[in-house]
Formats: C-alpha cells, sequence, structure tokens
C-alpha cells in the first residue's frame, strides 16, 4: 500500500454498478498502526505452521504444569463454614490481602473505596496521558525542577501515611525515591545508574505501585497472624 | 495414499472440510488460517521477531489458555456440585473420596485460577514496560484491565462455593469493603449476598455469578480485546 495521495482514502466504484447495488472498495491510506516509525523492520514468516505451533505447545506446557501442580499440592478444605466462630485473623483471598492490610491503617472508606478506585482509574487512563506515551527519561529536562516536585510528593505521601502507620506504603516508596534521585545526584555516562537515569516517570509510578501492591500482599499473606498483629512466618 | 486422495475427493469430506491436505505451499498455509474459525483470528503472517518467547513471554496466550482450563475443569465441577447448605461442603467431601480424581479436578481448578490472577496481572505489566498500549492500543488497554478486574471477581466468587471456614471468612472479609462504599455501599452489599449474611441465596448468587454471568462476560471481552489486537494494528 502506498501512503502519497493527500485523501484519507482511496475510493474506487466497482464496474458492474448498473447491475448489483453499488459496490464501492475503501482502502485506508495509512496502516491502523499511527506509529509506523516505531515499527522495528523484521522478517514476516507464515502463521501456519510457525505461530500455530507455539500456541499449541504452548498450550501443552500449560496443561502440564497445571496437572503437575495438581498432583502435588491439594486445594485447601477446612472444616463446614460456621457462621458463629470466626477465625482470628480472617483473610480475604490473597489477591485482597493488599486492601485488607491498607484496611488495617487507614479509615475503610480510604482503603476500601478510594484507593482501589484510584487505582483502576489510574489504571485505565494510562494511555491517555500524554506523559505515558512520550515516556522520556525522568531527568532529561529541568532536573532541578524535577527532584524538587518529586521530593514534595514522595515527602507528602510519607507524610500521610506516617500518622496512620502505613510504613508497608512508607519504607517501598521511600526505597525507590532513593533509587530514583541516584541519577540526579551521581550522574554517569554509561552502567546501570546512565540506565536508571533514561527511566520514565512513568516506570517509576507503575514500578512504585506494583512494589506497593506486592509488599502490601506479603505482609498481608504471611506476616499478619491473630487481630491483625505482626507474626514472623518462620516462628 | 490414492485411498487418501479419493477419500479428500468425495462430496462428504468437501462439505465438512474446506482445507485440502498435503499442506505445500504459502497459499496452502493462508488457507489454513483462512478457512479456520479459530485460526482466522490470526494474519496469515506475522513478525517473526514479535512470535518469539522473549518478546511477549506469551503472557495473554498462557493467561487465555489457563481460562479454557478453567472452563473445561470448571464445566466438569459443576456435574458434582449443589449450591446448597451443606451439600456444597459435602459434594468437595465427595470429590476427595469419592469421585475418581475428583480432588485432582478441584486443584486444577484452583491453581489454574491462581496462576491465572499472577499470568494476567505479569501480562499487564509486559504490555505497560514495553509501552505496548500507545495510540493506536489505548481502548484496548482499557478493555484488559477490565479483564484483569473480571478475572478477580471470577477468582473471588469462585472462592465462597467450597463453603468451608476459609471460603466463608475470606468471602465475609471482602463483602464488609463493599460495605464501605458512600451512600449505596449497604444495598450493594444486600444485593451481592442475597441478605445481610452469607447464606443459601449467596452461595447461588456466587454461583451464578461465577458459572454463568462472569464467564460469558468475560468471553465477550476476551473476544473484543483479541479483535481489536488485529484492528490496531496488530503484534509488531
Amino acid at each position: 500500500m502506498t501512503v502519497e495521495e493527500k485523501p484519507t482514502h482511496l475510493v474506487e466504484e466497482s464496474s458492474d454498478s448498473q447491475e448489483t447495488p453499488r459496490r464501492i472498495a475503501v482502502f485506508p491510506q495509512r496502516l491502523p498502526v499511527r506509529f509506523e516509525d516505531q515499527k522495528k523492520p523484521g522478517k514476516l514468516v507464515m502463521t501456519f505452521p510457525n505461530l500455530v505451533i507455539r500456541e499449541v505447545i504452548c498450550l501443552q506446557l500449560v496443561v502440564i504444569v497445571v496437572a503437575l501442580m495438581s498432583l502435588v499440592f491439594d486445594a485447601p478444605l477446612e472444616e463446614l463454614a460456621n457462621p458463629q466462630h470466626t477465625p482470628n485473623p480472617a483473610k480475604a483471598p490473597w489477591y485482597f490481602l493488599g486492601i485488607q492490610e491498607l484496611l488495617h491503617s487507614f479509615p475503610p472508606i480510604v482503603a476500601g473505596v478510594i484507593i482501589p478506585t484510584l487505582a483502576v482509574v489510574g489504571l485505565v487512563v494510562i494511555p491517555y496521558v500524554n506523559i505515558n506515551v512520550k515516556r522520556e527519561g525522568l531527568w532529561l529536562r529541568d532536573r532541578n525542577r524535577t527532584v524538587i516536585i518529586l521530593s514534595a510528593v514522595v515527602i507528602l505521601t510519607a507524610g500521610v501515611c506516617v500518622p496512620f502507620h502505613a510504613y508497608s506504603i512508607v519504607i517501598p516508596s521511600l526505597l525507590l525515591y532513593g533509587l530514583a534521585v541516584i541519577p540526579y545526584l551521581f550522574p554517569r555516562d554509561s552502567g546501570w545508574i546512565n540506565w536508571l537515569g533514561y527511566r520514565s516517570l512513568s516506570d517509576w509510578i507503575m514500578t512504585w505501585f506494583v512494589v506497593v501492591v506486592t509488599v502490601l500482599t506479603i505482609i498481608g499473606t504471611y506476616f499478619r497472624g491473630p487481630a491483625w498483629s505482626w507474626i514472623w512466618p518462620w516462628k | 495414499m490414492k485411498i487418501w486422495q479419493k477419500l479428500q475427493d468425495t462430496v462428504a469430506w468437501r462439505s465438512i472440510f474446506r482445507t485440502r491436505l498435503p499442506i505445500k505451499t504459502n497459499l496452502d498455509r493462508s488457507l489454513v488460517i483462512f478457512n479456520s474459525l479459530t485460526m482466522h483470528i490470526h494474519p496469515v503472517k506475522v513478525r517473526e521477531l514479535a512470535i518469539s518467547f522473549s518478546y511477549t513471554f506469551y503472557l495473554g496466550m498462557i493467561s487465555f489458555f489457563l481460562f479454557v482450563i478453567l472452563v473445561v475443569t470448571g464445566v466438569l465441577l459443576m456435574l458434582y456440585y449443589q449450591p446448597a447448605i451443606p451439600n456444597a461442603y459435602e459434594n468437595m467431601k465427595d470429590l476427595e473420596y469419592v469421585v475418581s480424581n475428583g480432588l485432582f479436578l478441584r486443584n486444577m481448578h484452583r491453581w489454574a485460577a491462581h496462576l491465572m490472577v499472577i499470568t494476567a496481572f505479569l501480562h499487564m505489566l509486559r504490555v505497560f514496560y514495553k509501552g505496548a498500549y500507545r495510540p493506536p492500543r489505548q481502548f484496548n488497554w482499557a478493555v484488559g484491565v477490565i479483564l484483569l478486574i473480571l478475572t478477580l471477581l471470577l477468582s473471588y466468587t469462585g472462592y465462597l462455593l467450597p463453603y468451608d471456614q476459609l471460603a466463608y471468612w475470606a468471602v465475609t472479609v471482602g463483602a464488609n469493603i463493599a460495605k464501605y462504599v458512600p451512600v449505596t455501599g449497604e444495598q450493594f452489599r444486600f444485593l451481592l449476598l442475597g441478605g445481610n449474611q452469607i447464606g443459601e441465596y449467596t452461595l447461588v448468587r456466587f454461583y451464578v455469578l461465577h458459572c454463568v454471568i462472569l464467564p460469558l462476560a468475560l468471553t465477550g471481552l476476551v473476544a473484543l480485546h483479541f479483535w481489536r489486537i488485529r484492528k490496531d494494528g496488530g503484534l509488531h
């Protein structure tokens, strides 16, 4: 398909327009992918068998792995549900333990409603926010301004979390902040610090989100005992 | 070989199978894709780099195959399950001690469900760090986020169905969060549980959500998700 002419669509009338309802062929002038320059040149191969065989093998491996897991580990089953007997602690399924851990620190409406809603909305709007589309290195532009804003946001986050004793958020946030400002404090032209300096703000925010979610989930799963008190899993 | 050729020439054979064997040329290989209901979601040609394992880690594909395992094992489990108290719990015991390979079936369903939550999440991370949500794929990213939420809801509604202590209290903790939604929280919780606390109606509601409504919604959105991959320019 050539991309020389001005109009966005080429319209051609077919020759048999008298006999049958008019057929019009529409050829888009541009491919649906708008960022053509992002496409790396690459060899094309036939889907059958190249992709299909990979899918078949993938399906087989997935079935084998799940079957092996099922042979080794049994699904848990406790005694019949008893509304009169509350276990201590009562834990949500593991993927909600991050929220349950938040509920321990923050008021229910914040931990149970506002934060999860913000997380979902935040995820959905990612591609509609320009900064996530451009993804320039965090330290490429005005470095001093960046470090002031970043520090202010981190201090504000920590300042909100500390009164609620949400150290499981504060500590990972500060560690990631430390990592993010290393390229500012000790700029290098190569090596891992240089690589770190080219990470975008989007990368840092997503990494922060994933790290906090993971830390909260692990704490909720392994480090919480009766009345949601801190326990060590090996004791 | 001759018999094979003749068989392929029969009217009945040709009416059933659209592809003629053997597949020798690239035209034949294209027709395999064109002529198949399940394969025509693929383009005929793909970039060699884009289908390598290190490019996507096949996380979306793995999530989908886990969903297939979940549908198959789930339908089989439905044959042994009654959403009633205490039948539901007794069914679990029957699966363990009475039904041949019943425990294996339940294990498959449970571990595939946990794995699917993980692989769908990792799939999202892979797409994010590769920047694969950029225009024109914005909407498909949003569909993906909804699919992740549906996966969590499917897992959560399934969690109650064995109706043991673990199930009951895990779902209680989850349902209590719904209470904190301003204004409509209490009503929403009542609607979800079919009462003020978990009981027979909760089991039926979660059963219907888990076996009918949510899987249908997920299937529909997965179809949209796959279709949009092609329409937004394919894997590249």
